[in-house]
């Protein structure tokens, strides 16, 4: 009976584990999605419910262009994973330095928008709530792009000075899945508040 | 650099200093260095426990005094401004302080010696959720000095501790007590959703060889379990608190009603939070049972399969029941059915693990040791807690019973009676692990018998009060209302489990000095913790396990019988 045991180990395939850092990231992203998906809902409860202007439908207008940066620099950190993966590290600094431009570009996209709504429309956290919900939810976001930013630039500069190699492929991948997620929040937040509450 | 940081397999190796050995100062504080810095899973756990039991002590004399001060009417013990802050402060330290980190510190003392690995996943981020942890509990304290509200009336947050706007909002609460509530709070849920990172990771992605996902102990589920309860909980709390100090600070309108804003908001984000927290509490509880029940009935666990399933469900189900503490605010009837009907649904996961955890006692050998002990009368106490949980999940009930003592005596029944009992079988089976000595078994069973006494004595009669009318979070009341001694006999309770305390807490420091010698396995249990020595060394083991089948040390004590022989 005993040996039975043994066979059993022995016969087992190579013992692998899942990625700790991919598992890892994967939690992280779950407790920031819950967090989001609060801010979001507290959006579309308060969509009509303020008691003064300015309305979203008057003052917002969909920012296309940062939103067509953000989206790309996801397909970009893709190819900038394929690189590293396959070793050609020259192809990674190229398109790893595309992503972090474009993210910095949609922040400075929403810097644009920020100052109109501030300054043209007289818009601000405390006017009503649609600047309490509005500022809230976009600026977490935006907080989660600047985050994302500061690790693309490390990484950037770990890459430009060749201390990055094709061994730190998974980190890599680990740290686009960061910045996925926060793409994807992107396309909820769009959706929600400049398709369904500007509309 | 960074390579260091994630792939390191080999954390920690404390040089020791052999020349401070030889006085003694300096070895105090290279003592308490090494605490400071250490990112060891058996160290972190152990600090967690700690930290947990002082703050149990603090929050366990603020239950005394909203006791003394209820004890008989018109009673002017404390100010009714003290009062407020007192149970605030035993409810926001209970929940945070003191049931979190002591079953976050057991989780991680135990998960990797249990999957046979040698630390958690990520050990340093151990370290910082620990000690931002702790920073946070210093932090809602310091509020009693720093947290200057109203001119002489607030220092301590004051709002309960559920804290339902408009009370918290600037107009309401000036001041910064509230803010020390909020921003703690907050600190203290990046570091609990930092360890949900790793118990989680811990289970899936370290274990030994051999040790597949159905041959993990249930332990690891249920750590697991809590743990994504946790990272879906604890951020709509962080959320909600993010917003009140938008509000508070920022001038934002969340929860501001004269703005539009709405005060239920809060109530539905607190509670998508707090209903799901208290199964992030119930759940290591029943983890110990799943441990503690098979080794003293010498039978191996009833269902293993349908205790796994059975804690996935709880976790789901008890993600929809939010609303259930918000019968009175009003809903449409829809919502009323919804939530009493999920509600009542968690009774039948629930009802599977105690209908196995009895099954696993069917025919056993049954050891009446202290840990065992608390361990039955942990299934009778958590089945009462539940039949009245069924009771106020009925929308049309809850009416009558909202904000009463009723729902206070049950929510204690639970979280004394289930789960406080569950830390102290915990406590009585692990501790000769943690520092190599028993727990003595005659002080064991006083402590055991007290707290029996005690607990049935406050609880069970802090149920007819509330069926009486008495409403939660009241400073005193009128002496007509036929209240009076059944509060005196709570209050006597109370007492009683003062002394039961007061015992298992002598207990503690005796045995550390006077216990029994443990030796590697005392209790001839079965999981991988017990084949290492009493205390681990600091790699925990020596050679890499492996394992074959749940209980590989059955197999490893029984060669001719092994349970691998029947996977």
């Amino acid at each position: 009976m005993s040996t039975a045991a043994l066979l059993h180990i022995d016969n087992d395939p190579i013992w692998q584990l899942p990625s700790r850092g991919r598992v890892g990231m994967a939690c992280v992203i779950l407790a920031e999605s819950a967090v989001f998906t609060i801010f979001v809902v507290a959006y579309i409860y308060y969509i009509g419910r303020d008691v003064n202007g300015p309305k979203p439908q008057d003052v917002l207008k969909p920012p296309i262009f940062g939103t067509i940066c953000l989206l790309s620099s996801s397909f970009f950190i893709w190819l900038a994973e394929r690189a590293i993966e396959r070793g050609r590290m020259q192809a990674f600094r190229f398109y790893w330095a595309v992503t972090t431009m474009l993210g910095a570009l949609f922040l400075a996209d929403t810097g644009v928008e920020w100052r109109k709504l501030l300054t043209q429309d007289h818009l601000t956290i405390s006017t009503n709530l649609f600047g309490t919900t509005f500022y809230s939810l976009v600026g977490l976001h935006a907080s989660h792009v600047i985050v994302g930013l500061l690790l693309l630039s490390v990484t950037l500069v770990a890459a430009l000075t060749n201390k990055l190699t094709p061994a730190h492929s998974e980190r890599v991948q680990v740290l686009a899945l960061y910045w996925h997620f926060v793409d994807a929040v992107w396309v909820v937040v769009f959706t929600v508040v400049y398709l369904v509450s500007a509309r | 650099m960074a390579t260091t940081i994630m792939s390191d397999p080999n954390p920690t190796r404390e040089a020791l200093d052999e020349r401070a050995s030889t006085d003694p100062g300096g070895r105090y504080l290279d003592t308490i260095h090494s605490w400071i810095v250490t990112v060891d899973h058996k160290k972190i756990g152990i600090m967690y426990i700690c930290y947990a039991l002082v703050f149990l002590l603090i929050a366990g004399m603020q239950a005394m005094v909203i006791r003394i001060q209820l004890a008989i009417p018109h009673n002017t013990f404390v100010s009714p401004f003290t009062y407020n802050r007192v149970f605030t402060m035993h409810g926001t330290t209970m929940v945070f302080l003191v049931g979190m980190p002591i079953l976050f510190g057991f989780g991680n003392y135990l998960l990797p010696l249990m999957l046979g690995v040698r630390d958690m996943a990520f050990p340093r981020l151990n370290a910082f959720s620990f000690w931002i942890s702790a920073f946070a509990g210093a932090f809602l304290y310091f509020s009693f000095i720093g947290g200057a509200g109203l001119a002489g009336t607030g220092t301590a947050p004051d709002v309960g501790w559920f804290a339902y706007a408009p009370l918290t909002e600037k107009a309401f609460s000036p001041g910064h007590t509230v803010d020390y509530w909020a921003l703690a709070l907050i600190l203290n849920g990046i570091g609990s959703i930092g360890t949900a990172v790793n118990l989680f990771t811990t289970v899936f992605c370290m274990r030994c060889k051999g040790m597949t996902l159905l041959r993990i102990p249930l332990l690891g589920w249920i750590y697991a379990t809590t743990a994504f309860l946790v990272l879906v909980a604890i951020g709509p709390l962080t959320a909600a608190q993010i917003m009140l100090l938008i509000d508070r600070y920022l001038g934002g309108h969340f929860f501001d009603t004269q703005m539009g804003g709405s005060a239920i908001l809060w109530a539905h984000f607190f509670w998508i939070f707090g209903h799901p927290e208290v199964y992030i509490l119930v759940l290591p509880a029943f983890g110990f049972a799943n441990e503690i029940i098979p080794v003293f009935s010498r039978k191996a666990i009833f269902g293993y399969p349908a205790m796994v399933a059975a804690t996935a469900g709880v976790a789901f189900i008890s993600s929809g029941v939010w609303a259930h503490h918000m019968f009175t605010m009003g809903m449409t009837s829809f919502g009323n059915t919804f939530f009493t009907l999920s509600t009542m649904l968690v009774s039948i996961p629930t009802g599977i693990k105690v209908f196995n955890w009895i099954a696993t006692m069917w025919g056993g050998k049954i050891r009446l040791t202290v840990p065992m002990l608390f361990s039955i009368a942990f299934l009778f106490q958590w089945l009462t807690a539940g039949l009245t949980g069924i009771m106020l999940s009925v929308s049309a009930w809850n009416w009558q019973l909202h904000n009463s003592y009723f729902v206070v005596a049950h929510f204690h029944y639970v979280l004394v009676g289930a789960i406080l009992f569950m830390v102290f079988a915990a406590f009585y089976y692990w501790y000769p692990k943690m520092t190599g000595r028993m727990l003595n078994e005659r002080l064991g069973k006083w402590h055991f018998w007290t707290m029996v006494v005690g607990f049935h004595l406050t609880f069970d009669f802090m149920h007819i009060p509330g069926l009486l009318g008495m409403p939660r979070q009241i400073y005193t009341y009128e002496p007509n209302r036929g209240w009076t001694g059944w509060n005196e006999i709570v209050t006597l309770g109370t007492f009683v489990q003062a002394i039961a305390i007061g015992i298992f807490v002598y207990n503690l420091v005796h045995s550390y000095f006077q216990g029994e010698v443990a030796g590697p396995d005392p209790w001839d249990a079965w999981t991988l913790e017990w084949s290492t020595q009493s205390p681990p060394p600091e790699y925990n083991f020596a050679v890499d396990p492996i394992v074959a089948s749940r209980r590989p040390l059955w197999d490893l004590k029984h060669p001719e019988d092994p349970d691998s022989a029947f996977e």
